[in-house]
């Protein structure tokens, strides 16, 4: 056993790194970039252990600031009497059972409710059930499956779910009160990047120009989505004006496919599995993935009440802790053939688990005759940047659903919580990506055109096909 | 005499019912049976090279028409059913649903006895509320015509609204998703219930109704020993038609508030596209319905009576 900190032995540098193992902050992060993602830690118990360690080795530096000092001390008396001796003087015993009792009572609220859909962009939600890692962090969370966006809106309004899969812009619609009552809602996380396509009838195979689309009939699954921010950029793009030239209709995503095979619509921008899902049923093909449009987009997110924040801050951190450790499991390609049967449940997703498994590997039949290879068709990068959030206000501006000065800057920060989602993964042992370099705001490039987080309204202005 | 000529007319009736059965079925196969495969690979020549073909093996794998070699004998789902199911297709279905009923897998996964339960439960909570408003407020409205001029115009403008229609309002309103899937089957039950009461109050024969007041029966009494028994038949065909649409209604109501019932499973099912499993619930909805309908069946014999 021993304290993994070495705080008595006479060779043992205290401080330095986050975790205090290794000499400093640049050691730190080289020898975990180079440890295996599963590197989760055993459970509470080894937490316990590690908290206790943590104490011990603190109380000892605190008496000895300065390494030198404390090793010539321990060097003069020995290993147990320096122990007797700190010891005698700090009650670091009751300091170690203080911080166990406070650790063990620390959360508010153990049952929770949190709903989600049955996509695989839900997938670190729902995998931290089987994975257990809900229960690692003392929580009882029951997990709804709730029959649409519209539901999970009015619910998670009505408090009787405390957390919830959600679309990315819709935390920023309902807390400024767009299309609902406006209610603070927080983004946690992103629960993946990519993960979606446009699917056509396959009589569509050899219309593949998107010039040639006017006239066309899209689904979308809701207004304030990526989806329809991304269908809608692509057909400005292409000189297609949304509202007007094609029709975009909001429809369930099963009733995408059924729409689609009865050929009363020629294509969607859906989530998946049901993109593949529409190649499998051979109703449609494949024309392009979402991530070729902007690689790296955010899709969906795990979403709270503001409220639920404020009142259950213990709760609220260990619950992102788990769904992290789920993301970061799930950004694993290794893990992904494992993870696709088990949300391939009835009680989850409830879909064949090939066709999960091509979406979640990237290896997929398109419908037209070829498999693809595409590593990051979906992945799972759970940090939610500023950016994101600016360029889904700049969207919502665009097409006319939000109207009126607004300050980007503010709105971002307090609806997506960067610095949470950064200290929790700091807490689990994951190394947050680029913690210093822009303030959150990461470069985002979406077709070709770059998107500057710092002038959105000329961003706004550079577009031909606007409402706004 | 004429219980051997009931027995018989029953019992052509019986075998008119199957032949309409078989017939149906016999539709059913025809119309989906198996298409004739058209050549999807488009490598039609010699040509095709190894990697061509290794593609087309992989795609096929990929599109569930060949048996997957990582699936490790997992055979059973290997079966694709795309379209509308055959009967074959439906009857593997049914009993593989039928097979464990009662299985609860959490909150998301229940066998269908365990959903149908959920249902029921719903129904008798919204049907008796919906029972307790209607049969007294009925019989207010058929005994005073001031009550039914005041009350007709509400009644009027309420009864068509349909359930899809007073979800989003009663969840907005009320804010629990199993209170107003409850409010949902009261408020679309209780008008054939209001109505036929009200008719059927109204209706009583005047003579009754005058030989009670020559009798000096109290109100209460009259309306207790007089005027129910009288209209029961009436009220009990209202409540007939409720129940029916109270079992119509919840069914809407869980595809909209989700979780759990035969409703929810239904819904559950389509996002999966299993059409067999849908038709499924869709037939086990009719015969619950029609359970129902036969239990209210003998409740009216019981209280009919020859004028």
């Amino acid at each position: 056993m021993g304290n993994r900190y070495q705080p008595f032995d006479s060779g043992s540098t205290l401080g330095g790194c986050s975790c205090g193992r290794h000499a400093d902050q640049a050691a730190h992060s080289a020898a975990t970039a180079g440890a295996a993602h599963d590197a989760h830690d055993g459970g509470s118990a080894d937490r316990e252990a590690a908290w206790c360690d943590a104490v011990e080795a603190a109380a000892v530096r605190a008496l000895f600031p300065r390494n030198a000092m404390r090793r010539a001390f321990i060097r003069a008396v020995g290993k147990s009497t320096a122990i007797a001796a700190v010891y005698s003087v700090l009650p670091i015993a009751s300091l170690q059972q203080a911080f166990a009792e406070t650790k063990a009572t620390q959360l508010e609220k153990r049952d929770l409710n949190v709903g989600f859909l049955p996509i695989t962009c839900a997938t670190p939600l729902i995998a931290a059930e089987p994975l257990g890692f809900y229960k690692e962090e003392g929580l009882n969370v029951t997990l709804n499956k709730v029959g649409g966006w519209a539901l999970v809106r009015d619910r998670m309004l009505n408090r009787e779910l405390d957390a919830s899969h959600m679309l990315a812009p819709m935390p920023l619609a309902i807390s400024l009160g767009v299309g609902s009552q406006p209610t603070p809602t927080r983004v946690a996380t992103i629960q993946n990047v990519n993960g979606q396509a446009i699917v056509l009838a396959l009589k569509h195979k050899d219309n593949r120009d998107p010039r040639n689309w006017k006239g066309f009939r899209f689904a979308i699954p809701f207004d304030y989505s990526m989806h329809s921010f991304l269908l809608r950029y692509y057909l400005a793009e292409h000189g297609i004006d949304p509202d007007r030239d094609v029709q975009l209709r909001v429809t369930p995503p099963a009733e995408m496919i059924a729409n689609l095979r009865a050929g009363n619509i020629d294509g969607f921008l859906g989530p998946d599995p049901f993109n593949q899902r529409a190649v499998f049923d051979e109703v449609g093909f494949i024309h392009i993935l979402s991530k070729d449009i902007w690689a790296g987009h955010p899709c969906c997110s795990f979403s709270v009440p503001d409220a639920f924040v404020r009142q259950n801050p213990n709760a609220f951190a260990a619950l992102l802790r788990a769904n992290l450790r789920a993301a970061a499991y799930a950004s694993d390609v290794a893990h992904r053939a494992e993870l696709s049967k088990m949300i391939a449940a009835p009680a989850y997703l409830n879909q064949p688990e090939l066709v999960i498994r091509q979406v979640l590997t990237g290896t997929y039949a398109d419908g037209i005759g070829h498999v693809h290879r595409v590593a990051d068709r979906i992945d799972f990068q759970p940090l939610p940047w500023y950016s994101m959030a600016t360029w889904m206000m700049t969207q919502m501006k665009r097409w006319g659903y939000l109207k009126g000065g607004i300050d980007y800057r503010s709105l971002a920060q307090q609806v997506f919580l960067l610095t949470d989602a950064e200290n929790a993964m700091k807490q689990i042992g994951e190394t947050p990506p680029d913690l210093a370099g822009n303030g959150g705001y990461q470069p985002i490039t979406v077709m070709g055109r770059a998107f500057d987080a710092s002038r959105p309204d000329a961003y706004l202005n550079g577009f031909a096909i606007k409402r706004a | 005499m004429t219980a051997i000529r009931r027995f018989t007319l029953r019992s052509k009736a019986a075998l008119c019912s199957l032949a309409l059965l078989a017939l149906l079925l016999v539709i059913w196969q025809a119309a989906t049976l198996p298409k004739t495969p058209v050549a999807t690979a488009p490598t039609t020549a010699s040509k095709a090279t190894s990697a061509e073909a290794a593609e087309a093996a992989e795609y096929a794998v990929l599109m569930g028409k060949a048996p997957d070699p990582a699936a490790n004998g997992a055979a059973v789902d290997s079966v694709k059913v795309t379209g509308f199911p055959s009967p074959a297709e439906f009857a593997h279905e049914a009993a593989r649903q039928l097979a464990h009923p009662f299985h609860d897998n959490g909150p998301n996964d229940k066998g269908v006895g365990i959903q149908l339960g959920y249902s029921l439960v719903r129904v008798a909570a919204g049907y008796a509320i919906a029972l307790l408003v209607a049969v007294p407020l009925g019989f207010v409205i058929g005994m005073s015509r001031l009550a039914f001029l005041a009350f007709n115009p509400f009644i009027q403008v309420l009864k068509p609204i349909s359930p899809l229609a007073w979800m989003p309002i009663a969840l907005y309103t009320i804010k629990s998703s199993s209170a107003s899937a409850v409010f949902v089957i009261f408020i679309c039950s209780v008008w054939p219930m209001l109505v036929n009461t009200a008719f059927g109050v109204a209706g009583v024969r005047r003579d009754w109704l005058n030989v009670a007041r020559t009798l000096e029966v109290a109100p209460l009494r009259s309306a207790l020993l007089v005027v129910l028994p009288a209209a029961a038949p009436t009220i009990v065909t209202g409540m007939r038609i409720s129940m029916g649409i109270a079992w119509l209604v919840i069914v809407a109501a869980e595809m909209l508030v989700g979780g759990t019932g035969i409703g929810y499973f239904l819904w559950n099912e389509w996002n999966n596209l299993s059409l067999a499993n849908v038709l499924f619930s869709v037939l086990l909805i009719g015969l619950v319905g029609m359970t129902l309908d036969l239990l209210f069946a003998q409740l009216q014999r019981k209280v009919t009576y020859v004028d």
